[in-house]
């Protein structure tokens, strides 16, 4: 872990966040902050409602009650589109990518909202809408290099093995030089080395932008390793939130995980 | 995706095939230098049009993942419009008239249709578009009429014959043709341009893949369905308003544009190029095919001879399903299990 990384104010407020799907309950009552520049992980087991809770603070549900803070904005309803303006930036547990478009145009996407220069200036590839395009390139270039994929910047995403289309999809995030990104089980389906991998990078990227993580896993051991603080999740319920090792020695986090005699 | 011929051999044979076909009539003598030269131009402008109603499935297609059945029916729709509208004002009005209906149909059909099957499976979206169809046949009847109507461009319908000098009998053309073909090449280019070559055609692009991830980066879907879908119907009007002038506006428009179908699995339902190519082998493929080809069959045969012009593309079609289903230039489609 970096001793320098500085961590900062809460940029992040959950608060009171319940959500149904009908009558079933996949959040009740959640609350938790994010700290500028830190690591926090939400774990649980599965159906916990931790892809829930992300998909609230990325606006894909609308929670029937509590509100969510994201730097002093809060919101109780948001659209995908406009947490992506307001500089949250997402991957998918399940590979969301754009499989017919090549590593490039699938990273170059994230750079979308930051495209300026009107339509027909694009088109014609004229005056200001030339420069931008090679400075978005040049933006993107750098991520392709961080994630070492610069051998299939041209292949189909499609056609890629499945450790490297996670990456892509990291990668897509990056492009958007979020504020805060969030991570869906960025390690589901990987091999040990794959993983490693991907722990590195999530560390770097955290590191080097600086940029502020909320990442889900189920796979307790590496969130312990890479996380500031963690969230736990069981049926819907926070029960656990703190440090690694407080989580660690939690007994009701201990329970949710290897169960209770009764 | 470029095309591989080497290891698409039937494809290059079929192409090979259709080459040979169209150098035939003239290498035999079969006609005359100046009549092959109006029967290419008859077959190009035929294309043209055709690719002008294709490009309408493509850019929807392209950019929502949405196999648009009821592009034809906007066709006839936004033609009934203009040719309606225009017996009471000015063309030009008419057309702007229409141009801001079209735009009024892409919203309604993003609020009360697409926007509650965001992420539905392709042949949910297929369906509904299937029920935008009738609906918008009907209800054009309901507001229009469902006679026989007529656009006039004031273009001057006699044919022109060019090239007296070159050719015996020189070649004869229509003004009200080659304008139209003028207007449809500018648009397919236009249109080609910005799917390429501009981010928002990338974002458009985006939306077609993925819907969720899209959602992620910061597409807004909805106003984006609205646009695409405006643009489809402005590509509607145009069509409708060159097959209408040139046929009157009537109930058949819609079988025309049901000749896009094959053109875009020809061409690949991803690609504008495809569709501009796919309309240009169609369109000049029938008419060789109904002008050379048929004599030679029904002598051969002993049959009453034509009506190839009708089936040509569908079997042209069959062919692609079978040995390259994603056309000429459309993307693969690869999976991963």
């Amino acid at each position: 872990m970096n001793a320098n990384r500085k961590i900062g104010e809460v940029i992040l407020k959950v608060d009171g966040i319940s959500l149904a799907f009908g009558g079933v309950k996949a959040l009740t009552n959640i609350s938790f902050d994010v700290r500028e520049h830190e690591i926090r992980a939400i774990i649980g087991p599965n159906g916990a409602g931790k892809s829930s809770m992300l998909n609230c603070i990325n606006g894909v549900y609308t929670p029937q009650e509590g509100r969510i803070t994201l730097r002093g904005q809060s919101f109780t309803e948001m659209a995908p589109h406009r947490a992506a303006r307001m500089g949250i930036a997402r991957t998918f547990q399940s590979l969301a990518l754009f499989k017919g478009m090549s590593v490039l145009d699938n990273i170059m996407s994230g750079r979308n909202l930051r495209m300026k220069t009107n339509l027909l200036l694009q088109a014609l590839r004229i005056g200001p809408a030339e420069k931008e395009e090679l400075a978005h390139r040049a933006f993107v270039e750098k991520i392709i290099d961080f994630l070492e994929i610069q051998a299939y910047r041209k292949t189909p995403v499609g056609r890629l093995p499945y450790g490297l289309q996670k990456r892509v999809d990291l990668g897509r995030a990056l492009a958007m030089e979020p504020t805060l990104l969030l991570l869906d089980e960025p390690m589901a389906g990987m091999n040990t080395e794959e993983k490693q991998d991907m722990c590195r990078f999530i560390l770097d990227v955290n590191d080097e932008f600086g940029t502020t993580i909320v990442l889900i896993e189920h796979d307790m051991g590496v969130v312990m390793d890479i996380s500031d603080r963690v969230v736990v999740l069981d049926y819907g319920k926070k029960i656990g939130d703190g440090t690694p090792d407080e989580v660690r020695s939690n007994q009701d986090v201990i329970d949710a995980y290897l169960g209770v005699a009764h | 995706m470029a095309l591989n011929l080497k290891k698409n051999w039937p494809v290059a044979v079929l192409l090979g095939l259709l080459a040979v076909g169209m150098v035939l009539p003239l290498a035999t003598g079969a006609s005359a230098p100046g009549f092959y030269l109006e029967v290419l131009i008859g077959g190009l402008m035929a294309g043209v049009l055709y690719s002008l109603v294709a490009l309408g499935f493509v850019l929807i297609f392209k950019a929502s993942g949405v196999f648009n059945f009821a592009q034809g029916a906007m066709v006839l729709f936004a033609a009934l419009a203009l040719a309606r509208l225009s017996e009471v004002m000015p063309l030009y009005v008419a057309f702007g008239i229409a141009i801001l209906i079209m735009i009024v149909f892409a919203w309604v059909v993003e609020r009360l249709v697409l926007r509650h099957l965001v992420n539905q499976e392709g042949v949910v979206l297929l369906m509904a578009t299937l029920g935008v169809t009738y609906f918008l046949d009907g209800f054009g009847q309901t507001v229009w009429g469902s006679d026989i109507y007529k656009i006039d461009l004031g273009l001057p319908k006699e044919p022109m014959i060019v090239a007296q000098s070159v050719f015996d009998g020189g070649i004869l053309v229509g003004k009200e043709d080659l304008f139209a073909t003028a207007i449809a090449a500018l648009l397919v280019m236009s249109l080609a341009v910005f799917f390429q070559k501009t981010p928002t055609g990338r974002a458009l692009r985006a939306v077609a893949d993925d819907h969720q991830a899209a959602q992620s980066i910061g597409i807004p879907l909805n106003r984006i369905w609205v646009i695409v879908w405006a643009v489809a119907g402005f590509v509607a009007l145009v069509a409708g308003m060159i097959w209408g002038a040139k046929l009157g506006v009537q109930f058949s428009l819609q079988l025309i544009a049901l000749k896009a179908l094959p053109v875009v699995i020809l061409g690949g339902l991803t690609s504008v190029p495809g569709a501009i190519i796919g309309g240009l082998i169609i369109g000049v493929g029938e008419k060789f095919a109904e002008v050379f080809l048929a004599p030679v069959l029904s002598s051969t045969f002993g049959l009453s001879g034509g009506g190839i012009e009708y089936w040509f593309a569908y079997v042209l079609c069959l062919f692609f399903l079978l040995v390259r289903p994603e056309g000429l230039f459309g993307e693969k489609h690869i999976d991963r299990v």
